[in-house]
Parts: structure tokens; sequence; C-alpha cells
């Protein structure tokens, strides 16, 4: 349900959204690019096996007696037991030295992928929150801490540490064309490595079932190279500029005065609270409410005016403003760049 | 003889599931009548004529839903009632877990006290929190002082300890000064 | 000796007598009192067969709202509650009921060669109180207080704060009802494999089916304790304000995990080492020749037994644990697959070297030979950590323990069903009918699950209502609930086959497969004395190893329900055990029981005062009645022979 302003907009927006990969055989990665290799291994292992096993039932009932109606006479093979009992021994010996090898081969890429050391790498701490997910950069300085959510800025090619906490039921942050899952569980802090080497957006979702709306709890990380990154960063950390023209001024006074405030920050105005994801720089983000609407001018009013509509049982309320209130307050946010 | 049997099965079952639960009640998607922000400017609790007082559009979804409870409580935090309350022993605020409530202890009362504020420095949420919301609250505020059934009252939430929780309170019989009946 | 020739029955009086002393009462509450192992087995199986037809609407449920992209079917919260009710019933009330309850308390008696189930009550009391477990959360699907948190229901999302009401609650409680049942008839059937074999039967000769049912036994013994503890601290958090699962207060989300699946992987063991039994007993049969590899496999099937408690650190590798615990548990899983191979391989070669007769009940053996084959090996690429972390929580672990359960428990189900309908009812089932089933239900699951790998490594993850459609998942999951169609149908037609069969399906009698064991040495059905004549043991299958002048046990009374206790090891006669006869307790109990469960939910008093009504049954049951008065004819003349 997009009421786009601009359905070829919208179409555009979600397109290109959507390009980035999301698939865990397309790694983007060294450390999805380990796993995948694994992956393929042990598929090919496994493969085989199967084969082996399916032409071995094959070949033990290619004769079958069926045309008979009584069950035939009990019959003793001493015989062929002996012969089998080798042929039996020698499966479970393979069967035991691959065994070893796909352990052996598991506990190496699971070294490659936890090992990975860089000095002064940038660090971003993911908090889930029911149904969204909070994205700080921490800094010991708290005016240089960006402060977003759902879309992860990071550098390409260069090792990122994630830091994961979560603020009420366990989640899942996983971007499988980035890397395997990691569990947000509250009371426990977990760190772990990503990287990507081609720039590009790779969506991620929630992977652990967390309530309601654990299937609209997406997020995105962006891999861009270093200078895109760093005037990224730096828009981020700028509070919301005063809005010059006059809907825009009537928008932020909606915004103000009525249930948003209670819920969101937006920098440099009034409106401080930290219940929902900060909106300071909403409009430049891709998409809204957790991945699952474009962000144009038409979805955000409609998810504005009726959140429960889009993500039933979601934290949002509903906002049924005024026509001119909901125009001013969507061109204010507009202006959030 | 196995058909009489089924058949009592399924009568019985189909009595149980006749009486309805109004405890797991979970109305996710308020209609915009109960979206909306409270819009009447009444500072008095007086009036000649017929009692104006708002009254909730379903008492019981609110009363008798453990959903509507349960988020009431994580509202309370959210919209940082605990700043002046803290977690009902009060503080710049009157405690709200004892029996005695300055403007009364009927929902209606608690409804106007959020909406509209009350002297000596209650902020009014006028515009600010949905309609519903706010009778998810009063609900909440109410099951405090253990006036909420015990199967509907909130259990402990995953937080520090600073409280027995609300299903666990001893009913406070509301003691007031705007002569309402004790209840 | 010749083995489809009918046992004929020397002693014609005995049976008069027999049957007068083993009957069951009869009327509507006759029905609450029947404490015989074949009638308490055949309830087991219906019942759990309801439930596997109920758990069976909610997939399709699932599968009509996943068909399509942000499809508006089913809401959210409705869904949460079906996808959690579809997994508990499938598990606790299906699964386990079924492969180990049914078939097992049906069954191992008449293996045994003895004449009722030991702990006959206590036997029964487990039936009722597994139906008002299973009630309880079905009700509460239908009075909105439906689990909705996940058949694993985990912290906090189930506990107090994010599931208000009292979903988990009924959750929690259908555990320990079904908990209690199972360790109930874990007791039973041990003891009766332990202690009341037929003479003859040493460890050595007892059927692989027997061996596997004792491990069972005590695998259930091990693991339901460590989930009722789990269930029980999730009620108590949530009732009792206990902190066991609140981080903030010194408790710990990862224990609830821990705890749980200590018990949930032994679990789907238990699931699964049932039809690997069933498997190990047919392919004889069909095959006309004894097991290949007997020890290979009895080792096999206690070998899993041990290792299913040491792997369940599998289901929790995303959860950030250091990686030497995770690959120490990736040694374990994968070692857990060597049994598993030993079994199959043994299969292979007794087929291989027998003589291969493809009845109905083989065809089903065959389906399981090929999906349980493509679960297992999907286990192996789910037991690497790295690889789990990609498809951890996605379709592609559905597609997996679909095909290993569905493979490994429901296909060897049917092969049972079909190879012993004829047992319980005395009639064959179709077999054209048969063959239509297996088709369709094997090419319907194959379209349904194996499409979900392809969705887990695309990135699907599970338990969503809905998914964008730029995703491009849409195809693929219309495919998986078109299979749904196809299963359905099968199903359809093996019920009516089921009911045309026992209405006017051929005549089995005694052993209409030329089977070996002592199951196949009565009438079908039964009678309620199991066997007029109690017969000892001569090899692995008695029937076609026994020698020509095979003695039979005398000097067990007809006059009163007695039965023949055997020593453990050897199965040498040692004394004779006065059962109980039917009784109104175990029913009466069970009320009592569910009354002071179902009181807890609301009030911790429930437990305090309800066990009141609980020991005053519990006098009832355990009253002594002294033992019956002296026969009116002399005892048979005492010819103990081996």
């Amino acid at each position: 349900m997009i009421a786009a302003s601009s359905p070829m907009h919208a179409a555009a927006v979600l397109a290109s959204f959507f390009q980035g990969e999301h698939n865990s055989l397309h790694p983007a990665g060294p450390f999805s690019s380990n796993i995948e290799w694994l992956y393929w291994v042990i598929f090919w292992i496994v493969f085989v096996a199967f084969v082996l096993t399916i032409l071995a039932f094959a070949r033990a009932s290619a004769k079958t007696y069926s045309r008979a109606e009584e069950m035939l006479p009990i019959m003793k093979d001493e015989e062929g037991d002996r012969k089998t009992k080798w042929a039996v021994g020698t499966a479970i010996t393979v069967t035991v030295l691959t065994l070893f090898a796909v352990l052996f081969m598991s506990v190496i890429t699971g070294k490659k992928v936890e090992g990975m050391s860089s000095s002064n790498p940038v660090t971003i701490q993911i908090t889930g929150h029911q149904w969204w997910w909070e994205v700080i950069y921490p800094n010991p300085q708290a005016d240089q801490t960006v402060i977003t959510a759902n879309e992860i800025h990071i550098p390409v090619g260069k090792p990122v540490v994630i830091l994961t906490s979560s603020a009420d039921v366990i989640h899942s942050f996983w971007a499988p064309s980035v890397h395997g899952k990691r569990d947000l569980i509250p009371g426990y802090s977990s760190a772990f490595w990503i990287q990507v080497d081609q720039p590009g957006t790779y969506p991620g979702r929630c992977a652990e079932f967390c309530g309601l709306q654990h299937a609209h709890m997406g997020f995105s990380i962006i891999a861009e190279d270093e200078a895109t990154f760093e005037a990224w960063e730096q828009q981020q950390l700028k509070p919301a500029p005063d809005p010059t023209d006059a809907e825009a001024q009537h928008g932020r006074e909606v915004f103000l005065t009525h249930t948003c405030v209670m819920c969101h920050t937006i920098r440099g105005t009034d409106a401080g609270s930290r219940v929902g994801p900060d909106l300071t720089h909403l409009a430049s983000r891709n998409m809204i409410a957790a991945e699952t609407l474009p962000n144009t001018t038409g979805a955000l009013a409609g998810w504005i005016v009726d959140p429960q509509r889009i993500k039933p049982g979601n934290k949002m309320t509903p906002n049924p403003l005024a026509p001119d209130d909901l125009n001013a307050l969507v061109t204010y946010l507009r202006t959030l760049q | 003889m196995t058909y009489r049997r089924l058949l009592l099965a399924i009568s019985l079952i189909s009595t149980t599931m006749l009486s309805a639960c109004n405890r797991e009640e979970r109305e996710l998607r308020p209609s915009p009548s109960a979206s909306q922000v409270v819009n009447q400017a009444q500072v008095s609790g007086l009036n000649p004529g017929a009692n104006p007082l708002p009254t909730p559009p379903t008492p019981s979804i609110y009363e008798e839903s453990a959903y509507a409870v349960s988020e009431g409580k994580t509202l309370f935090g959210q919209y940082n009632c605990s700043g002046c309350h803290a977690n009902g022993g009060g503080g710049i605020g009157p405690p709200l877990m004892d029996n005695n409530w300055i403007y009364g202890s009927q929902p209606q009362n608690i409804f106007t006290t959020i909406v509209e504020g009350r002297p000596n420095g209650m902020p009014s949420f006028r515009n600010r929190i949905p309609e519903y919301q706010v009778w998810e609250l009063v609900a909440y505020v109410r099951s405090l002082s253990g006036l909420l059934p015990k199967d509907v009252a909130p259990s402990r939430n995953d937080q520090l300890y600073v409280k027995p929780p609300e299903a666990s309170m001893p009913k406070q019989t509301p003691t007031g000064i705007t002569g309402e009946p004790s209840k | 000796m010749a083995i489809s020739e009918p046992i004929v029955l020397p002693h014609a009086t005995d049976e008069v007598r027999l049957a007068r002393t083993w009957a069951q009462p009869r009327g509507f509450w006759g029905w609450f009192m029947n404490v015989h192992h074949t009638a308490i087995g055949v309830r087991f199986m219906v019942t759990s067969f309801i439930f596997f037809l109920l758990g069976g609407v909610l997939a399709a449920m699932i599968r009509l709202q996943l068909s399509r992209p942000e499809n508006h079917a089913i809401g959210p919260d409705l869904y949460n509650q079906i996808f959690t009710i579809h997994g508990s019933t499938m598990i606790f009330l299906f699964a386990v009921p079924m492969m180990f309850q049914g078939f097992g308390v049906y069954v191992v008696p008449l293996i045994c060669g003895t004449r009722n189930i030991a702990f006959p009550r206590l036997n029964a009391f487990s039936y009722y109180i597994y139906v008002v477990g299973g009630l309880l959360l079905w009700v509460g699907l239908f009075l909105k207080t439906g689990a909705d948190a996940g058949w694993f229901a985990y912290t906090p999302l189930s506990g107090p704060q994010f599931t208000p009401g009292k979903r988990s609650d009924f959750w929690a409680q259908m555990i320990t009802f079904t908990e209690v049942s199972a360790l109930g008839v874990a007791i039973c059937l041990a003891t009766t494999i332990l202690r009341q074999r037929a003479p003859g039967m040493t460890l050595n000769r007892m059927p692989i089916i027997l061996w596997e049912k004792l491990v069972l036994s005590f695998m259930v013994i091990f693991a339901m304790p460590a989930v009722m503890v789990v269930s029980s601290m999730l009620l108590m958090d949530r009732t009792i304000n206990t902190q066991f699962f609140n981080p903030a207060n010194g408790g710990d989300v990862l224990l609830y995990q821990h705890l749980f699946w200590f018990f949930g992987h032994p679990e789907v063991y238990i699931i699964f080492l049932p039809g690997a039994a069933i498997v190990s007993t047919l392919v004889p049969v069909f095959a006309r020749r004894h097991i290949f590899g007997h020890l290979a496999i009895v080792t096999s099937v206690v070998a899993t037994g041990f290792l299913g408690f040491g792997v369940w650190v599998h289901h929790m590798f995303a959860t950030g644990i250091p990686q030497m615990s995770a690959s120490f548990f990736t040694a374990a899983t994968l070692m857990i697959v060597i049994p598993t191979a030993v079994q199959f391989y043994c299969w292979i070669a007794t087929i291989w070297n027998g003589r291969l007769q493809m009845k109905l009940p083989m065809l089903w053996v065959f389906g399981f030979f090929f999906v349980f084959l493509i679960g297992g090996l999907s286990g192996v690429m789910l037991a690497s950590v790295p690889v789990d972390w990609q498809v951890h929580d996605t379709f592609f672990v559905v597609a997996h323990f679909h095909y290993v359960l569905i493979g490994g428990a429901l296909f060897p189900m049917f092969a049972g069903l079909y190879y012993w309908v004829p047992k319980i009812t005395g009639r064959m089932m179709n077999d054209l009918l048969g063959k239509v089933h297996f088709w369709l239900f094997f090419i319907g699951f194959n379209m349904t699950f194996f499409t979900m790998h392809f969705l887990g490594l695309r990135g699907m993850p599970r338990r969503v209502y809905t998914y964008p459609p730029e995703m491009h998942w849409g195809g693929l999951n219309m495919l998986a609930s078109v299979g749904a169609l196809f299963m359905a149908a099968g199903l359809i037609v093996f019920i009516v086959n089921f009911f045309q069969s026992k209405a006017r399906g051929t005549l089995a009698g005694p052993n209409p497969w030329a089977a070996g064991s002592l199951e196949w040495a009565t009438s079908s059905p039964p009678p309620d004395y199991n066997f007029t004549e109690l017969f000892t043991v001569n090899g692995r299958e008695p029937l076609w190893d026994n020698a020509p002048n095979q003695p039979i046990v005398s000097g067990v009374r007809d006059d009163i329900p007695e039965v023949l206790i055997t020593n453990s090891l050897d199965s040498e006669p040692q004394h004779k055990d006065e059962m109980p006869g039917a009784s109104i307790w175990p029913f009466l109990t069970s009320i009592t029981v569910s009354i002071a469960f179902i009181w807890s939910i609301f009030s911790p008093w429930g437990i305090a005062y309800g066990a009141i009504p609980v020991v005053i049954t519990l006098i009832g049951w355990l009253w002594p009645r002294g033992h019956s008065p002296a026969p009116r004819q002399p005892a048979l003349e005492g010819r103990w022979s081996k």
C-alpha cells in the first residue's frame, strides 16, 4: 500500500533499494564470501553422499518379488552378509572421515570469519527495539556521536565493528550478503566484524521472532567510498536547520504541539524523546518505517496518518491530522536532510 | 456410542468459545475517533445539569484487556510519567499507588487529570496523547492501587525490581476529596 | 516350521475364562475405566491423529497467508498464534503421543508376549492428562488466549512484560500436562520391556523396536524434566514475580534457551527414533530375512540416545557464544550422524541381500529413506557454525526440520499404520488408495518443503506473517502453498481408506505379512487377554526362529489378571504379578490434577488448594485391594520348561 505522490519515483526508490543484494549466496564482503565457500564445499560433499546412498538403495531394491501374492519364505545369505560386512565397514569409515573433514573446514572458516583486526575501525552500536533498529556511531564526545535509525552507512573495503544490544526482546541482525546473523539479546552485548568490498545498498532483516511486526523490521547497510561516508557522517552530526518557508515553519509547530514530540527527537528543536527513531535527518534516508516504505511524500503522509494500517501492532499511534497540518508537517519533515 | 461422546465434546467446546474472554482482547488498530487528541476545554470538574465528564468509548476494552493495561504500563515509562510519579511512589508528584485520590479515582477523573492537567504541576497532555492511549494510561494508573483484576493487571517487568508488580498489589479502597463514593 | 499356519489352541476353555478375567467394562463409564493397553494405545493414536489434522489445518492457513507478498488474509496477531500452535500441536500433541505413546503402548506388550502393559492405571492416567493438555492449548486458541511466542517461546518475548495476558501460561501448562503424560508412559514401557518379556527373549534376542522404546523411555525420563522446569520457571516469572529470566535483576535470558534446548534436542530424537525402529521392524519383514547388523543397529540406537543430549547448543550458534564452545557442539552434532548412517547402511544391506517384496508399508519406508536422507544431510550443513549463521532462523531450517520430522516420523508412521492397522482392526487397508495417498503426499511434500531451502538461502526469515514483493520470494512461496494442497488431498485419501477398510476391507487374519514378531501370533484384533498361550522365544524373530516344539508358558492363572515377570537380562521367569483390573481412579485423578494445574495458571494457590482433591483421588487409586479370592478351580499343573 504505497500512496506515493509519484508512482514512478516510488518504484525507482524501491528498485534501487532492492537492487542491493539480500542473498547468502551473493556475498559482498570477505566474511560472507568465506561462508559461501564453506557452504558450497559442504553442499557438494553432501550431494555426493546423497547420490551414492540413493544409488545404493536403487541397486538394493532393483530386483523385487512383488508379483508373488503370498509372502515368500524366510531366507539367509551368509556369504553375501560376510561380503557386505566389509562394504558397510568401509562406508562407515568413509562417513567418519568425511565428517571429520567437514568439522575441520568448519572450524577453520569460523576462525577466518571471526578473526579480524584493524586499528581504529568504524564502530557502530546497534540496539534492537520492537520493531526498528537504533544505530549509534559512538564517540567520546557527545556532539561527535551520530544517532540515526535503520540505515547504516559504512566505508567500503574497511572492517567495521558492530556492537549489539537490545532494548526489549531478542532480535537478530542479519544482512545475508554481508555476514551471518548475530542475535541481539537483552542483558548481553556482542561484537563482530563486517566488511563490504563493493559499494551498494545491502538490505537486512530481523531474523529472530520478536513480536507482531517482526516481518517488517528491516534495515540496510550502505557501503560507500571514504569521502562520501565522511560527508554523510558530518551531515548527520548537524542539528536540524530552522525552516525558512512558512509552511515548513507551520509544520515544525505541528510537530512540536502534537503527539510526535512525545516519542521522537529532532535535534535543534525542543523534541528530545528517545522512544522512537531519531528524525533529525529523516529526509536523508531511502526508506521509512524500518525499510517498509519508500521515503516519499505520499508514503510519509500515509504512514503518519495511519501507521497501524501498514504495520498493525507497532508502537506508533495513528495521527488523524487536519489536511493542512499534515501537508505542513510532511513539508517540514522533507527539509530534514 | 462414540457419536454421543463427540457431540458432548463439541457442545462443551462451543459454549466455552462463545464466552468471549476480554482479558485477551487486543485492539491493534483503534478507530480514528479513539485516536483523536482531545480538544475539549474544561478546567473545572463541576457542572450544572448532566455530568459532561468523558466516558471511555468501550470501557471493558481498556480495563479488562491485559494488552491495554500492559501498553499503559509501557507508556507510563515512555511518556515520562515516572519522572514525577516514580513507579507509583511519587516524588515531585503525588504517589499513585496509595488510596488517596486527590481528584477522584474513577476512570473519567483520571482521564481529565491527564488531558487537562491539574493545579500544582500536573501538565496537560491535550493534543499530545491520543484518546485510546490516555484510556490505557488510566487503566494502568488504576492498576497501581490494585483496582484491576489480578489476571489483567501487569506482572513484573524486565527491569530492576523496585516495587511489587501491579498484579500483586493489595487492593487500596480509594478515598478522595471530591466526595466520590469509595468503590 | 511353516509360518503362515494359524496357531492351534489346545485348551479351548481357557479362552472363555481368560476373556472373562481380562474383560474390560462396557458402557459410558466403562470407557473411562478401561485399562487395557490396546484400548489406550488406540486412543493415543486416534487422538494424536486428530491433533495432526488440526495442526495441518493451521499449516494450511500459514501457507495461505504466505502464498502472496503483503497478503492480508491473516493479520499478525492471529498469524503468530497460528504458527505457534501449529508447531506446539505437531511436536507435543502429535509426534510424541503418536510415535512414542501410541505405537509404544499398543505394540510393545504384544511384542513382549505379555498380557498387559506394566502399571496399566498409570498408562490410562497418562492418556487423560494428555487430552486435557491438548484441549487446553486449543481452547486457548479459540478464546484469543492462543500462545503466540513461537513453539519454543523464547524469553523475554514470552515473558510477563512482552506477552500480557495468559497466552504463554496456557502454553507452559500444556507442556506440563503433556510431559507428565510422556513420563507416565515412559515408566510403563520401560518396566514392561525390562520385566515382562517372554521367557527366552534375552537382551540379545530383544527386537530392535523394544530396544528403541527402552532407550526412548530413558530419554524421556531425562529430557522431559528439563522442559517442565523451564516452563514452570516461565510460569513463575509470569505469575509470582520470580526473576529467572530478568537480566536487570540477576536473571539470564539465555538460561531459557539452554534449558529448553537441553530438552528440545532429545525431543526431536524422541520423535525420530521410533520412526527408525519402525523401519528396522519392517525392512526384515519385507526383505524376507533377518536384519543385517542387529547388534550395530541396537548400538546405534543406544548411542543416539546418549549423544542426543550433547548437541543442544547447535540451536544457539547465533547467540554470540565463543567459537570454541560452538565448535564442540559442531563436533557432537556431526558425531550423531554416524549412528544414523550405520542404520542406513544396515538397512541397505538387508534389502541388498534379501528378497524385496514391495508391499504398501514398504513404499512408505522408501519414502522415508529419500526424505529423511535429504533432511539429515541438510542437518550436516546446519551443523557447521558459519553456514548456520547464514541459514539459522530462515526457511532453510524450516525445510530441514520438516524433512527430518516428516521424513523421519511421518513417513514411518504411515508405514507403521499400514502395517499394524490390519492387526488393530482385523482388516487390510486398500492397496490402490494407499499408493495414491503416498504419491500425492510425497509430491506435495517435496513441492512445499524443497522450495523452502531456496527461500532460506535467498534471505527469507522464519515466522514472518508477510514479506515485501520486491524480495522476489512470491513465486517460490506460491509453489510451496500449492504443495500443501497435494498433501491435504493425500490425507483425505488416507482417511477415506481407513474408514472404508475398517468397514469392508479384506480380513487380515493373524499374520498377513508373515512377520516374525510376537504380535502376529494372536488374532487380529487381539483379544483383551492378548494371547491364549504365553510363548517362549528362541531367536530374534520368534515366529521365524522358534523350534518346532517350542515350549509355552504354563502356570499363570487365568481366573485373575496375572502376568509373568521375568528377569531383565535373561528373561528367566521370576514370579507372577496380579495386574489391577478396570478402575475409574485414573480418570478421576486426571480430573483433579487438571484442576490443580489449570487453577495455577490463574493463581499460585491453585497448587496448594488443588493438591487436596489430588491427594483424595490418589488415595482412592492406591487403596490396597488385596489379592483375588482363591481360584474356583485348581491351577493348571505347573510345568516350567526352558
